[in-house]
């Protein structure tokens, strides 16, 4: 570190000597802007972890087009959408195909403690409106009552969803109804539900007696391969009569649900200033740290200026000490960074975890926001004047 | 044989100086003139609240002459800006009452300061010129001790290599002897004087020290911001 700290600044590395000459200091120092890297690591952890399950129900389906009510801001919410708009959609000459899905929220009663799945309701008989992942199960959905359930709902233990197979099959209560788990698909917990699970629209419309075939919640389309997608919603929001339902790219709407949970739910501000408060402690720490070594060398920076040094081989040292603990406290921020969010996903079944691109994004942070308190810091350097050392 | 101007490396004319303005303002320093020859050691005293601190500092460029001239190796001071006075404080040495050492810098890495000041300067000739200026003053078996290591009159004798390391054309001090024995007080006023002639450097010593009188070339007292006597060592 000291060799290439004097390679990059070509001096003695003052900065360097100085953090180190204290060692208990040293480490204190350290200990808190890794304290901060790891505030800022799981905050992002669980932003993170929101974008993944916010986007996890759309990895489920394949589909160009989504027409969905008014108020779905998220593919669980909203009211419902009528199905003779799909019929008119079919009127366009791009649009090829086209499914209602069904969403709703069913509780598996086990005794201490309910396992909620959000429950997807589709014809069986159209796996191309499914993703591989469950194509392979939804041949099972033909039976009536049958479910898929997902193996990563939290409350499910490994050993118990290993054991959901067509030849032993799980039987359990829910909306009233026994139903029997025939198959097991991946999905994971998110912040709405413990987990999903497939149905076919008949047992859908039996769980939720309320419901109607004819109104279900989203309505998917294909459209013909090579055709612009924009184009074809474009022309939709002509053809179809109800002019409050939302029609948009299937894209479209999985990004505008994750803006609209980052940036209006509770959850998604609360992680966003999470992030911002971590940042912000990181700058104080640091800068705390750097302004506290500023004073105490104040005598030695005055004689450094009465030996002819200007102002900025003062930045240096202090944009060098900024360097210093920026990626020495960066290390050790990682690992239990890392650990913990490695706990959290475990406890809570949260697609929670560490990513390169978060560890990237905080070192880089880390940097720049160590070199801003140093240059802050450096303010208090006006205030060594070699004349009184005299 | 008479000094001629042009080996003089400072020369003040009409210098005054004073702190704060209007009824708040108090001269410190009235109608200055002295001429410091090159190679020269000069011993500058007088008592508390003088005028020798103030002159020392406009000397040594660590503060705007605001009336008066000044001219240090041919470079006139007055109003000259902070950026001029930072690059000429390059040429100058400083030896502070407490040596002022870095203390989380070695012996040798507190000399090398006072070459790396010179821009450009490669880390090895700063370490060979260090290396040396220490063996001169009798330090190269503590090249590589911390200040906190050093004894009193060592921690100064490394101050002093740092005022010289970089060939000064003055050096200032400021009592550089009040807190060493009178052993040390010695060796390193010799060091100063015997260091300063071989290499051309004047030398400007502030001090209350009278056992240091003998080594300097003039003395020159002051009383109440003025000059009041010139006399030879």
């Amino acid at each position: 570190m000291r060799r290439l700290l004097q390679w990059i600044f070509g001096r003695i590395p003052i900065g360097w000597l100085q953090l180190t000459h204290k060692r208990g200091r040293f480490m204190a120092a350290l200990a808190g802007v890794a304290f901060a890297n790891v505030l800022v690591f799981v905050q992002l952890g669980i932003m993170n972890s929101m974008s993944t399950a916010t986007l996890r129900p759309y990895e489920f389906f394949r589909a160009d087009i989504m027409i969905s009510a008014s108020d779905a801001n998220a593919m669980t919410e909203g009211g419902n959408v009528a199905r003779q708009w799909m019929l008119q959609a079919f009127a366009d000459p791009d649009i090829t195909d086209g499914l209602g899905l069904f969403v709703g929220k069913a509780a598996w009663d086990r005794g201490e403690r309910d396992i909620t799945f959000t429950t997807f309701g589709i014809d069986p008989g159209r796996p191309e409106f499914l993703a591989p992942i469950i194509t392979s199960e939804i041949g099972l959905l033909q039976v009536h009552d049958v479910a898929v359930v997902d193996r990563l709902a939290r409350g499910l233990s490994p050993e118990e969803a290993a054991a959901i197979r067509p030849h032993t099959p799980l039987s359990f209560e829910t909306q009233g109804r026994t139903l029997t788990a025939l198959g097991t698909f991946a999905g994971g917990g998110g912040f709405g539900g413990d987990g999903y699970m497939l149905v076919s629209d008949q047992t859908f419309l039996s769980l939720f007696a309320t419901r109607s075939s004819s109104a279900p919640d989203h309505i998917l389309l294909h459209v013909r391969p090579g055709v612009d997608v924009a184009d074809v919603v474009q022309r939709l929001r002509g053809l179809i009569s109800d002019t409050t339902v939302r029609i948009r790219s299937y894209a479209d709407a999985a990004q505008e649900e994750l803006r609209y949970q980052q940036t209006q739910r509770p959850t998604g501000v609360i992680f966003g200033f999470g992030v911002l408060i971590g940042v912000l402690v990181g700058l104080v720490i640091v800068y705390q740290v750097l302004s506290a070594d500023v004073a105490d060398h104040m005598r030695e920076y005055a004689t450094f200026k009465a030996m002819g040094y200007g102002p900025q081989f003062f930045f240096g040292i202090v944009v060098e000490e900024a360097l210093v603990l920026g990626i020495l406290g960066f290390v050790p921020g990682l690992a239990f960074g890392t650990a913990i969010l490695t706990f959290m996903a475990k406890v809570t079944t949260l697609p929670l975890a560490m990513t390169s691109s978060m560890a990237v994004m905080v070192f880089l942070g880390t940097v720049v926001f160590s070199i801003v308190s140093g240059a802050i810091a450096t303010r208090r350097l006006t205030a060594a004047d070699p004349a009184d050392l005299f | 044989m008479a000094v001629q101007d042009g080996d003089m490396v400072v020369k003040a004319r009409g210098l005054n100086h004073w702190f704060g303005e209007g009824e708040a303002r108090k001269q410190a320093l009235f109608d200055i003139n002295l001429s410091l020859p090159r190679g020269s050691l000069t011993v500058l005293m007088g008592p508390s609240g003088s005028g020798k601190t103030t002159l020392l500092t406009l000397l040594g460029c660590l503060r705007t002459v605001q009336d008066g001239s000044v001219l240090l190796a041919g470079t006139e001071l007055f109003d000259a800006s902070e950026a001029k006075l930072t690059k000429l404080r390059q040429r100058l040495g400083f030896i502070f009452q407490s040596h002022n050492l870095h203390e989380s810098l070695t012996a040798l890495q507190n000399v090398m300061m006072g070459v790396q000041v010179h821009n450009g300067v490669p880390d090895d000739l700063a370490k060979r010129a260090g290396a040396r200026a220490l063996d001169l003053v009798g330090l190269s078996d503590r090249l590589h001790y911390l200040p906190g290591n050093l004894s009193g009159g060592q921690k100064q004798r490394v101050a002093v290599a740092r005022a010289l390391v970089g060939n000064p054309e003055m050096v200032l001090a400021d009592e550089p002897t009040a807190a060493l024995d009178k052993d040390s007080a010695a060796d390193v006023v010799d060091l100063l004087k015997r260091l300063g002639a071989a290499r051309n450097t004047t030398t400007l010593l502030v001090t209350h020290d009278n056992r240091i009188l003998d080594r300097a070339d003039s003395i020159l007292t002051l009383e109440d911001g003025r000059i009041v006597s010139v006399s030879g060592g």
